[in-house]
């Protein structure tokens, strides 16, 4: 089939062009600045988390050495890093972050569908951000009840924040929904709507399908945290009783009567649960590029990729009560859930197959992305194995609650999609400012983090297991946790203060490498797919110069056999191929 | 191409250009249409949710149900009105003349405006009868799901005072289309919704 490229086939509606500074980096609509503006507000907030995570280790692994860590900042620290890290670092970073800049470039789009909703996606994000930092101002302080905010304890006195600090908190958690909610109907309309010529949704990177799922779970789950939200700040400031019980604080007996924390514990693992894979998918789907691109070879089971994303996406809504095994359900809700649990590690396993697979016989690049991307696979079948223990309600419920929760939720959740970020850090780089990162730098970053992560959560496996239980302030003295059980937590508090000086590296490359790295070539990787095939590098505003490219075949043609090179981008004409006549 | 046929297509085997000369849409509709249909699914999660709660809420043994004011029925042919007058517009905006646009749009926003204004009188006779906020968990379920409801019919309002200001401006039917559709489409949306919250308030 012949084809002429059509000089006008834009049907792009007129774009708003920036004039000023102001316009152009502060209240911009382009998808990529926005990009950084909210990466850089995820990572920002992501910086707060980790030292609050390292100043209660220090709590942990040297009692009563920091003296300012008393109990009650104990409990907020370890309440406001969970919520950090899980809200306002990952699925910021990861939807509003790598959504905006990869999705409009992957789908050859010149900008998202509705630029200026997006510009305002970001704003209120900044403002649910600031919202939340505001509560450590407060008097009270932020609230420390966990972060999954359990009423009727997060709301009494006894709590530290139970007054503005929870308020706080759950009123910037509706403003980040705002804010999640007006992004994600720009990142799936625009997967929908604004994919250039020939790109079908099956040509699509797994990037863009792992982003596109993990926006609509959080489109359809995010409500239920909005409705807990809504209903627990009644409860607070107005006094209903939804959630809380009749129940006596410090001797007085409240207003409250009747309500039911488990109905509050349902809405939000119903949330909960989906967000594991809001922060999964698109991590899923980022590490299945870079490791395509670095292993030269096309992804392993492209279409069974794309299925089990959408497979784990409706599952993830129909596991959420395995977080409450303990909670006394009825054995037979209980069962349903383990089920399901273990059917969703299905279409799991079968990605982490597909990504050993991708690397058999490749012709791997050792770069640091792909250090990381390698690392990744590690990290999650070590953390997703551990989920199948848990995920069983009879090993679940001695191991409920104890350290051995924590080992696995980080190294599923916490460490394999950081390792993700950073790998995609560091293979989008140049694409994003024109600059090669310093190599050596990244790799020495790598197995410090690698490394690093190990040395604190392996050893927390063997502390749950002992039975020592999660969100204890001190241990003090029992029957069962021998003595040594300490010495072991001290290494874990050495080990992520380690981890958390490494972290400077990456932030001393990407930063120092801005202004004095070596300029990178348009397409450093040899990458196929659309995002690097922009006129300029990085891509000016309106990404792709007189005329929206034309995709002529997927993502994937790496290493094909007769081709000049060992990739084919996606805008290749298919007759340019040797071999095949159109 | 159907979802389904589209997801089992072998994308390595085939090359070349897929589709017409301009690229394509999954949908046909406009592209604030879709965004639209989505975000009304996102709404009828949140409603839906707040339903589920309201169920699991009524089976604990403090639960006392409210006596729902008769002026609710009143309510609902004021927003059934609305709903009626917005389709109407929406039908003018096909026709060349665009005749009675004014009277059908503006009509169908005020109808939605005395409706919320209702709803208020609703909660105030409520609160004079003592059925007060804190008082049972089915009050305050009934102040919760019709107060979310008026503020999503805000929120419309807030869309329809910026197109009755185009209108204003004398923009022909023609460029207001796509507006009114919008409109429509989420007025129609709310009258479901509040059918429904209209049948659970009243039969528990």
């Amino acid at each position: 089939m012949a084809y002429v490229p059509l000089a006008d086939s834009d049907n792009v509606t007129e774009m708003h062009h920036p004039h000023s500074f102001v316009e152009k980096y502060v209240w911009s609509q382009d998808h990529k600045v926005i990009a950084i503006q909210y990466g850089g507000l995820a990572v920002f907030t992501g910086v707060v988390g980790l030292v609050l995570s390292l100043l209660f280790r220090l709590q942990l692994g040297f009692p009563e050495t920091a003296t300012f860590i008393d109990p009650s900042f104990y409990y907020q620290a370890v309440t406001m890093h969970g919520m950090i890290m899980v809200v306002y670092l990952l699925t910021a970073l990861f939807l509003g972050g790598f959504g905006n800049y990869m999705i409009p470039l992957m789908c050859g789009a010149r900008d998202m569908v509705f630029p200026f909703l997006n510009m305002l996606s970001v704003w209120v994000f900044l403002v649910s951000v600031i919202i939340l930092m505001a509560s450590f101002f407060v008097s009270g302080g932020p609230t420390g009840g966990g972060w999954t905010l359990y009423p009727p304890q997060t709301n009494l006195a006894g709590t530290p924040g139970h007054d503005m600090g929870i308020v706080l908190m759950l009123i910037s958690l509706a403003v980040f929904i705002v804010a999640a909610t007006m992004g994600g109907l720009n990142y799936v309309v625009t997967v929908l709507q604004y994919r250039c010529r020939g790109l079908t949704m099956m040509r699509l990177p797994l990037t863009v399908w792992g982003i596109f799922v993990a926006t609509l779970l959080a489109l359809f789950a995010f409500p239920a945290l909005l409705v807990s939200a809504i209903m627990m700040l009644f409860d607070i400031l107005l006094g209903t009783s939804f959630f809380m019980p009749a129940i006596i604080e410090s001797g007085t007996p409240l207003d409250h009567n009747g309500g039911s924390p488990i109905l509050f514990q349902h809405l939000f693992w119903f949330f909960g649960h989906p967000e594991v894979y809001i922060v999964a998918l698109p991590a899923f789907g980022l590490v299945s590029d870079v490791l395509s691109v670095h292993a030269r070879k096309n992804i392993f089971g492209y279409r069974m990729m794309v299925w089990a994303i959408i497979a784990i996406g409706g599952l993830s809504f129909i596991v959420w009560a395995h977080h409450m095994y303990v909670s006394g359900m009825h054995p037979y809700f209980g069962f349903f859930f383990a089920t399901t649990t273990l059917i969703i590690a299905v279409p799991t396993a079968l990605k982490v197959y597909n990504w050993i697979l991708t690397l058999w016989e490749g012709d791997i690049r050792l770069n640091a992305p792909m250090y990381f991307a390698i690392g990744f696979i590690f990290t999650f079948i070590h953390g997703g194995i551990t989920g199948l223990f848990l995920g069983n309600v009879v090993i679940d419920l001695p191991l409920s609650d104890s350290y051995f929760v924590v080992a696995h939720f980080h190294m599923v959740m916490g460490v394999s999609p950081v390792l993700v970020v950073f790998a995609a850090i560091y293979h989008w780089y140049p694409l994003v400012t024109g600059r090669m990162f310093n190599e050596g730098m990244a790799k020495l970053h790598f197995w410090c983090t690698f490394l690093g992560t190990y040395a604190i959560y392996l050893p927390m496996h063997y502390l749950g297991f002992l039975g020592v239980p999660r969100r204890y302030y001190a241990l003090g003295t029992t029957d069962f946790i021998p003595a040594s059980a300490q010495d072991l937590n001290t290494t874990i508090t050495v080990a992520a203060l380690f981890v958390g000086a490494a972290q400077l590296l990456f932030f001393i490359n990407i930063i120092w490498s801005l202004r004095s790295g070596p300029k990178a070539e348009p397409n450093p990787w040899g990458a196929a797919s659309l995002e690097w095939q922009t006129p300029d590098t990085p891509p000016i505003h309106g990404n792709w110069g007189a005329s929206l490219p034309t995709v002529y075949r997927w993502a994937y043609d790496y290493s094909v056999p007769g081709a000049d090179k060992d990739f084919i981008s996606q805008d290749t004409p298919e007759n340019s191929e040797p071999g095949k006549d159109s | 191409m159907s979802f389904f046929k589209s997801i089992t297509t072998k994308p390595w085997e085939r090359k070349g250009v897929i589709g017409g000369l301009e690229p394509e849409g999954a949908f046909e509709s406009a592209n604030e249409k879709v965004a639209l249909s989505i975000f009304l699914v996102v709404a009828s999660v949140v409603f839906s949710l707040f339903t589920v709660g309201y169920f699991l809420r009524m089976e604990l043994p403090d639960w006392r149900p409210l006596s729902e004011p008769s002026q609710l029925w009143f309510n609902t042919g004021l927003l059934i009105a609305s709903s009626l007058l917005f389709q109407w517009a929406k039908n003018i905006t096909r026709k060349a003349d665009g005749k009675n646009l004014k009277l059908a749009f503006f009509g169908g926003g005020v109808l939605a405006i005395l409706f919320i204004a209702g709803q208020l009188m609703t909660w105030e006779s409520l609160q004079n009868a003592g059925y007060f906020l804190t008082s049972n968990p089915a009050n305050a379920f009934y102040y919760l799901m019709t107060g979310l409801h008026a503020a999503h019919l805000l929120g419309g309002l807030w869309v329809w005072s910026k197109s009755s200001i185009r209108l204003l401006s004398g923009e022909d039917a023609a460029e207001l289309k796509l507006s009114v559709e919008l409109c429509t489409l989420y007025w129609h949306f709310l009258l479901i919704v509040w059918f429904i919250l209209f049948a659970l308030l009243s039969n528990t």
